[in-house]
């Protein structure tokens, strides 16, 4: 039973009247649906664990690698938190488990061609999220044990640096299974998502994102401050996290 | 294969033009039966203020939109080449649910002026035919004028409580709202959003350029308002999460927030949802059609029969229906015969994002529709007589954009792009970005068409459409045209950096959004060798089919489509229900 046929039954079930009815077997609504309550499938989705067990990324090695890229996109300095410090691994933790990680919304039907990348001007992936970190974070530790004789963590912060801006360019290529500057920009999509995300994520600690740039966060109404045209408001950023 | 009782009208697509269309015909008594493919979403259950404001599940992973996994189009440049599927979300942004792409639109909603309409005629008139027919553009006029749309565009802004300052009532020129505009009858029903920052640097700008700024027609609704249909809506709070969001204020027009209500609790009305039609029946005789053939929440093929079909899902799955059902002569580009397929167009887009030093932009405030726009170089509002395009663009700013994830690529030029140099630079620029976005015309070409795609399949097994497009040189050099007028203002601003953009100075491609506006394939005119619906939206194949939608547009104006998409539902529900039950069969002549 998928999530909207629970709905539906819970609903048909509880309303003698049966505003839901299957005739033939499809989903027919006739009349107000008389369930009002929240769909329970987009009730804000905390992120199940912070600091516990990871779920995707359980190679030590390949956690390792992915903390100290993440904390060289975005480093702890005068300006706030560390990547990680902000919670950015058990965000990309939680979202590669879920839909986003499996790939959910992507056409993933081959054959894919020689000439697509340069078609659709941006490269493309039959390959899920979860796969493409599986297969880059191997290939980029890979790469710094041949090249530096050491793991990618152990490198020095200008090094590192080096390497990801290498990536960026398209200078370096990790492997030839591994599109290297499309690797880096998932990376730095992904590290973007966690710092500057709803901290209910797992990530943008302490709202340490939304402080850094002035961005009050989950608000819903602005009405008492839109008239204050160009003035600066200081306003304290809210997360879609609970309060007590 | 099972079958349900025959309905008199049949919906395919419950977003705008369905429930517009549903809701006329209802109320003249007609029984109606609507198909969606997508699940029942409403404002309380599904996007109410704790689950709206969250820009990672709605703005970033898209998850009110349709996925790609289930319907995609695959997409190629010139007929040479071999399509590729679009396999992340790209500009084709349907909706996931009932209430359509309506639901989680921004809300732009714009008349298209009076010339787009009648766009070959008024090109020959005022500057030859040579401009017309340059060997690469396809133009031809919609069959109707601004002046026949006009009670429809009326009757969609009242249902949707459009927020505006009209400039044009009776012909009575106001320069508080659009001068350029085309004759209205009267104002709009709820007044303008208020000026935020970034638009009040725009207005004074082109106020002192010489030109007339005005504030953007919003689906955004200033204050409380009662529609014709007795649904209230509630007052819009600049939250800022309307694009690709739903509203849980009642604030942002939708099917959900200003038909629904009314249409739902109708005895002779229901929505079949989580059933993806797959084909348009058609009768014996060739003539006339019998209904619709879905796939059914359980994966089983049902039928639909009807008196009356109404094709009213999005654009690329109004022209892929007419296909897969064998309506209508497929268009053969190398022949420009045939008319399933012909005159796609899109949005040619160009512009600049800036930074103004010292600025408070303050960008979390704001709505999906909230800015400012400048007419002087759209439609046939300036000579073109020694330029070398036809059209222009829309040229406005926003008061929208502060996401935060999304806003993290918008620095300027030379900005580190990650590290402390990254951080430092998103702190000084967060407020002091904006952008001047050129919305531009797009002009049909011989070459850009819509057809079945020979190598990739959905997940019913139906073959995904094909799109084969690429700009016409006209709108290119329109592109060019309107991005230098947007740095000229950029810099009338007082801004010190200034990154002008030009999608149009490239192929197009379907994976980089310069916008979501994907028109025609089904286009509506007087002459049915060149159109696959009269001016009513009615197919010339078989009179009781009604194919409604952005899929009618024979170009695309510098316009947001969605509020002419809801005057044409209308205009084609109430033909239907005034003329054509009492005497079916073609409602012009052919």
């Amino acid at each position: 039973m998928n999530r909207r046929e629970a709905l539906f039954s819970f609903g048909a079930a509880a309303a003698a009247t049966a505003a839901v009815t299957h005739p033939a077997g499809a989903l027919t609504l006739e009349k107000y649906p008389t369930q009002m309550a929240l769909d329970p499938a987009f009730a804000p989705r905390p992120a199940p664990r912070v600091g516990g067990q990871m779920r995707v990324l359980v190679n030590d090695i390949d956690r390792r690698t992915l903390a100290a890229a993440f904390d060289r996109l975005m480093p702890e300095d005068e300006y706030g938190p560390s990547a990680t410090q902000a919670g950015c691994i058990e965000f990309l933790d939680d979202q590669l488990a879920g839909p986003y990680g499996a790939g959910d919304v992507l056409y993933r039907e081959g054959p894919k061609m020689a000439g697509e990348d340069a078609l659709m001007q941006a490269p493309q992936f039959i390959a899920t999220p979860r796969e493409r970190y599986a297969t880059g974070l191997a290939a980029l530790e890979a790469y710094a044990k041949e090249h530096d004789g050491a793991s990618f963590a152990d490198l020095q912060p200008n090094r590192q640096d080096e390497i990801l801006r290498g990536l960026e360019e398209g200078a370096i290529s990790l492997s030839p299974e591994v599109h290297s500057k499309a690797f880096f920009e998932l990376m730095l999509n992904n590290v973007r998502e966690g710092y500057f995300s709803d901290p209910i994520y797992g990530g943008n600690k302490d709202m340490a994102g939304w402080k850094l740039i002035g961005f009050p966060g989950a608000r819903y109404d602005y009405r008492l401050y839109a008239d204050r045209v160009g003035e600066k408001l200081d306003l304290e950023p809210v997360s879609l996290i609970p309060r007590d | 294969m099972a079958t349900n009782g025959k309905a008199d009208v049949v919906i395919v697509g419950l977003g705008w033009a369905g429930s517009l269309m549903a809701e006329e015909l209802t109320r003249a008594g007609l029984n109606v039966i609507a198909i969606d493919r997508g699940p029942w979403m409403d404002t309380s259950t599904h996007t109410p203020p704790a689950v709206d404001p969250d820009e990672l599940r709605w703005g970033i992973r898209k998850e009110l939109l349709a996925k790609p996994k289930d319907n995609t189009l695959t997409f190629r440049n010139r007929t040479d080449q071999v399509a590729a599927p679009q396999r992340e979300h790209g500009i084709f942004e349907l909706g996931g649910g009932v209430g359509g792409a309506g639901f989680h639109w921004a809300g732009m909603a714009w008349r298209f002026s009076p010339w787009d309409f009648e766009i070959r005629s008024k090109t020959i008139e005022r500057y030859g035919i040579a401009r017309a027919d340059d060997g690469e553009m396809q133009l031809q006029d919609w069959g109707v004028t601004y002046d026949e749309m006009e009670p429809f565009y009326d009757r969609f802004e009242r249902i949707a409580g459009i927020s505006g300052k009209a400039g044009n009532i009776d012909g009575v020129i106001d320069p508080e709202g659009n001068p350029f505009e085309g004759r209205r009858t009267r104002d709009y029903p709820t007044p303008r959003l208020k000026t935020l920052r970034s638009m009040e640097v725009f207005n004074e700008a082109t106020a002192r350029m010489g030109y007339h700024p005005f504030t953007i027609p919003a689906a955004n609704l200033s204050q409380p308002y009662v529609n014709p249909l007795g649904v209230s809506m509630g007052a819009c709070t600049y939250c800022g999460f309307c694009l690709a969001y739903g509203c849980g204020n009642f604030s942002k027009s939708s099917p959900q927030a200003c038909v629904f209500p009314v249409l739902m609790r109708r005895p002779n009305f229901k929505v079949i949802t989580e059933s993806c039609v797959i084909k348009v029946n058609k009768a014996a005789d060739g003539k006339t059609v019998t209904g619709v053939t879905y796939v059914d929440n359980q994966g089983r093929e049902q039928i639909q029969d009807a008196d009356i079909v109404c094709v009213t899902a999005f654009q690329v799955d109004n022209v892929r229906l007419m296909l897969t059902s064998g309506i209508g002569q497929p268009y053969d580009p190398a022949t420009q015969t045939g008319t399933v397929g012909r005159n796609f167009s899109f949005q040619t887009i160009s512009g600049v994002d800036m930074w103004i030093e010292g600025e408070v932009m303050n960008p979390f405030i704001g709505a999906g529709a909230h800015g400012s726009q400048i007419d002087d170089f759209n439609s046939d509002n300036f000579d073109h007589s020694e330029l070398d395009f036809i059209g222009g663009a829309g040229i406005l700013t926003l008061a929208r954009d502060g996401a935060p994830i999304s806003k993290a690529g918008k620095l300027p030029a030379g900005s580190p792009r990650w590290g402390s140099g990254f951080k430092k630079a998103y702190q000084d620029n967060y407020q002091t970005y904006t952008t001047i976005f050129n919305q531009g015309c797009s002009m049909p070409v011989k070459g850009g068409y819509l057809d079945l795609d020979p190598n990739y399949k959905d997940k019913f097994g139906v073959p995904l459409l094909r799109l084969t497009y690429d700009y016409a040189q006209s709108d290119r050099n329109m592109a060019k045209f309107t991005m230098d007028r947007s740095i000229e203002i950029a810099q009338e601003m007082g801004a010190k950096h200034i990154t002008p953009f030009n999608f149009a100075d490239k192929p197009f491609t379907t994976a980089i959004i310069a916008s979501d506006h994907v028109i025609g394939g089904a286009v509506m005119g007087a002459d049915p060798a060149t159109s696959v619906v009269n001016p009513f939206l009615q197919s010339w194949d078989c009179h009781n089919l009604f194919v409604v939608g952005a899929s009618a547009f024979p170009m695309n104006a510098g316009y947001n489509p969605t509020a002419t998409v809801g005057a044409l539902a209308i205009r084609a529900a109430q033909a239907i229900h005034q003329t054509y039950v009492h005497n079916p069969g073609s409602l012009v002549e052919g």
